[in-house]
């Protein structure tokens, strides 16, 4: 049972750091219609960023907002410089320019950091553990993350529900001509939702970056679990973006978790194993076409 | 107008091809088709890098070789394009630097059919070393099994009874439990695969302290072993269930990346900076003044396939003599003793090495004893050459 409880709050922290990419890729699959690959270098940008700044002795938070900062810079670069002549491409353009990006980012950082991968440091005040659950002790840094995830999910519905801007961002993404056609810099709203969505990256890349090593394409994996979660949350919509999160983190991590053991106790253990693992490793793909079998635009679909 | 561009360049290609070859004289091209991004970046970083090292002190002689260096990016479809480019487009008969197994049951039949010659500095898939083994294929890495075999045998010697094993799933990944399996006397009290892709083992940390064993080994190679070992230290299970590990899931750049929490580590290999040999002194030293790091075993075997190679090709410079020159293992191995066995995969010593703090503060791999000695693999006996 607490086995249980544990894996649950595992996949808890997977789902918020999902949510954090999530909710970039899909605000800017919604307002600007663009399907952007490179969102994982700027991922990998966010976390190289705080675990440079970690290495000069910037205390913790600094660091953290370097990352964010980072990503949200080569973010807004890459938007003016590049993005903004594909809004009106087809998909398969904007596939493959943002393909090029990453290719490209990914042998930047390579000279820049070179091929070793970089240690971020668990900051002091946020090493150890504690007993969540008797008996358990669960790294308090973990739990620090679902903190942060949960605060930028809060700040986030404010920003989009109850802000001027947020009422653009909302209308950019249902009547983008009609937006444009009132007066509002159009060119202005896309730059500052695409620096968001990429601090956002940054900002998740940042907080990996102590749990996991930093290195050149650590984005690359993660971007294909992105996708599934804003297509299981309704491509568009962050309140969609959150449950996808949160969906496929708690089913990633308890197939992986328990879904061996229950093979083996219908099936042979070497065969069980194998076929676990299969299996455990496919299921959010088995979410999603589940998801798409009875809701085809997804949980939460923006456009009417 | 662009037909007649391409024209003209495809012309002039040609006639200038002839005598840019003239000019440089008959460099032998050898494909790398290596890993040289992602979490397994470093790995193929340090097999290329020392590959060029011995080219560079040289170990070819008087002979011109041309490195061409590929990366896989760990996709099985990109090195079968790049091992076909190889081939087809560039005549390379020899070929070498693969880091994972499952690249290389891709790649290998490709080149085999093609009438080319394989020599590995890193993965030996149980799939190619049996049955399935081939005259143009060697291995001077390991046999996958027998580098987990040694730990095995570390694990019982070391007196564990219960262990809980964990590798990833793919042919490596299960090579490394059955090879451990072989070589160990107690019980195994839990096993589990991860992803090849996996970097967030908080699920697994929970299944292993659920299970309670009184040692863990897992296998989990380059950037993957360094994110495993400092989330088991923050999962607070570094101290209290012990590892026992196999040259790949802690090598140099791995210890580095971890510091203190792999302190005290019991770990296997079949090399160690610390070796006493000649051959091994001067590789170490020269590594270390060219590239400023430490080398990772994976460098000490890319030198080493650069020093077999170097042999083969003594023998002269058809596939078939280079073929029989190689075999006869006729090099300084920086490891010292080295041979082939019958299925063209090493026979070789095994040490137990353990992580110990240096007199200068840094963290070492310290050379501790012999494991195995002249060991082989379980499925040289199949092989029929």
């Amino acid at each position: 049972m607490t086995l249980l409880l544990e894996q649950m709050l595992n996949g808890l922290q997977f789902g918020v750091m999902l949510f954090l990419l999530a909710a970039g890729l899909t605000l800017v699959f919604g307002v600007m219609g663009l399907i952007n690959l490179a969102h994982s270098s700027l991922y990998m940008i966010g976390a190289f960023g705080a675990a440079w700044a970690g290495s000069r002795g910037v205390a913790f938070p600094l660091a953290l907002l370097a990352g964010a900062g980072s990503a949200a810079l080569t973010g807004l670069v890459i938007e003016v410089v590049v993005l903004k002549r594909l809004y009106a491409r087809d998909h398969m353009d904007q596939v493959l320019a943002t393909f090029g990006m990453i290719l490209f980012f990914n042998e930047a950082m390579a000279m820049l950091f070179g091929r070793q991968p970089l240690m971020a440091a668990v900051p002091g005040f946020l090493s150890g553990s504690v007993e969540l659950i008797p008996r358990v002790p669960y790294p308090i840094y973990r739990l620090a993350i679902i903190a942060v995830g949960i605060a930028v999910a809060g700040l986030l519905y404010y920003l989009i529900s109850h802000t001027r801007a947020g009422m653009l961002v909302r209308a950019g993404a249902t009547h983008r001509e009609m937006v444009r056609a009132l007066g509002v810099d159009i060119g202005l709203l896309t730059s500052g939702v695409f620096a968001l969505g990429a601090a956002l990256a940054g900002l998740a890349g940042a907080m990996t970056g102590p749990l996991l090593s930093v290195q050149v394409g650590m984005g690359d994996r993660i971007l294909i679990t992105t996708f599934v979660v804003i297509v299981v949350g309704g491509i568009g919509s962050v309140r969609g973006a959150l449950a996808g999160s949160l969906l496929v983190g708690m089913v990633d991590t308890l197939a992986r978790a328990f879904l061996p053991g229950v093979l083996k106790s219908v099936m042979v253990a070497t065969e069980a194993d194998a076929i676990g693992a299969g299996l455990s490793s496919m299921a959010i793909f088995i979410l999603m076409a589940a998801v798409l079998l009875i809701r085809p635009r997804g949980l939460f679909p923006s456009h009417g | 107008m662009t037909l007649t561009r391409r024209a003209a360049l495809a012309a002039a290609a040609t006639l200038a091809a002839p005598a840019l070859v003239r000019a440089q004289g008959p460099a032998l091209k050898i494909g790398m088709i290596t890993t040289l991004s992602g979490p397994g970046g470093y790995l193929g970083q340090d097999i290329r890098d020392a590959f060029a090292l011995a080219i560079e002190s040289g170990a070819f002689g008087a002979a011109k070789i041309d490195l061409v260096v590929e990366d896989d990016g760990l996709k099985p479809a990109q090195a079968k394009q790049i091992a076909n480019r190889f081939i087809k487009t560039d005549g390379i008969k020899l070929f070498t630097g693969v880091v994972f197994s499952n690249i290389l049951e891709a790649v290998a039949p490709d080149i085999l059919e093609e009438g080319g010659l394989y020599v590995s500095p890193n993965a030996g898939p149980s799939s190619l070393a049996g049955k399935n083994c081939h005259r143009n294929y060697f291995v001077v890495s390991w046999q996958n099994d027998s580098l987990h075999e040694s730990a095995g045998q570390n694990a019982t010697a070391l007196g564990y009874k219960k262990m809980y094993l964990l590798a990833p799933n793919y042919p490596a990944g299960k090579d490394a439990i059955t090879g451990f399996k072989r070589f160990f006397k107690g019980e195994i009290v839990g096993e589990g695969y991860t992803r090849l892709d996996q970097t967030d083992y908080a699920p697994e940390m929970a299944q292993i302290r659920a299970a309670n064993p009184e040692a863990v080994f897992q296998f989990h190679p380059g950037g993957l072993g360094i994110a495993f070992l400092r989330q088991y230290q923050q999962a607070g299970l570094v101290g209290k269930i012990p590892m026992v590990l196999a040259a790949p899931s802690l090598d140099a750049t791995t210890l580095a990346a971890v510091g203190d929490i792999a302190l005290g580590m019991d770990v296997t290999s079949h090399w160690n900076t610390d070796l006493d040999t000649a051959a091994n002194k001067a590789f170490v030293a020269g590594f270390m003044k060219k590239f400023n790091r430490v080398p990772t075993y994976y460098a000490s075997q890319g030198y080493d396939t650069a020093l077999a190679m170097a042999a083969g090709l003594k023998g002269g410079a058809s596939v078939e003599a280079i073929r029989g020159a190689l075999l006869k293992a006729d090099f300084s191995s920086v490891r010292g003793k080295f041979r082939f066995g019958a299925n063209q995969h090493p026979v070789q010593d095994w040490y137990g090495l353990r992580v110990e703090r240096a007199p200068d503060g840094k963290l070492a791999l310290v050379t501790k004893g012999k494991i195995l000695s002249d060991h082989g693999d379980a499925y040289a006996a199949q092989c029929k050459i």
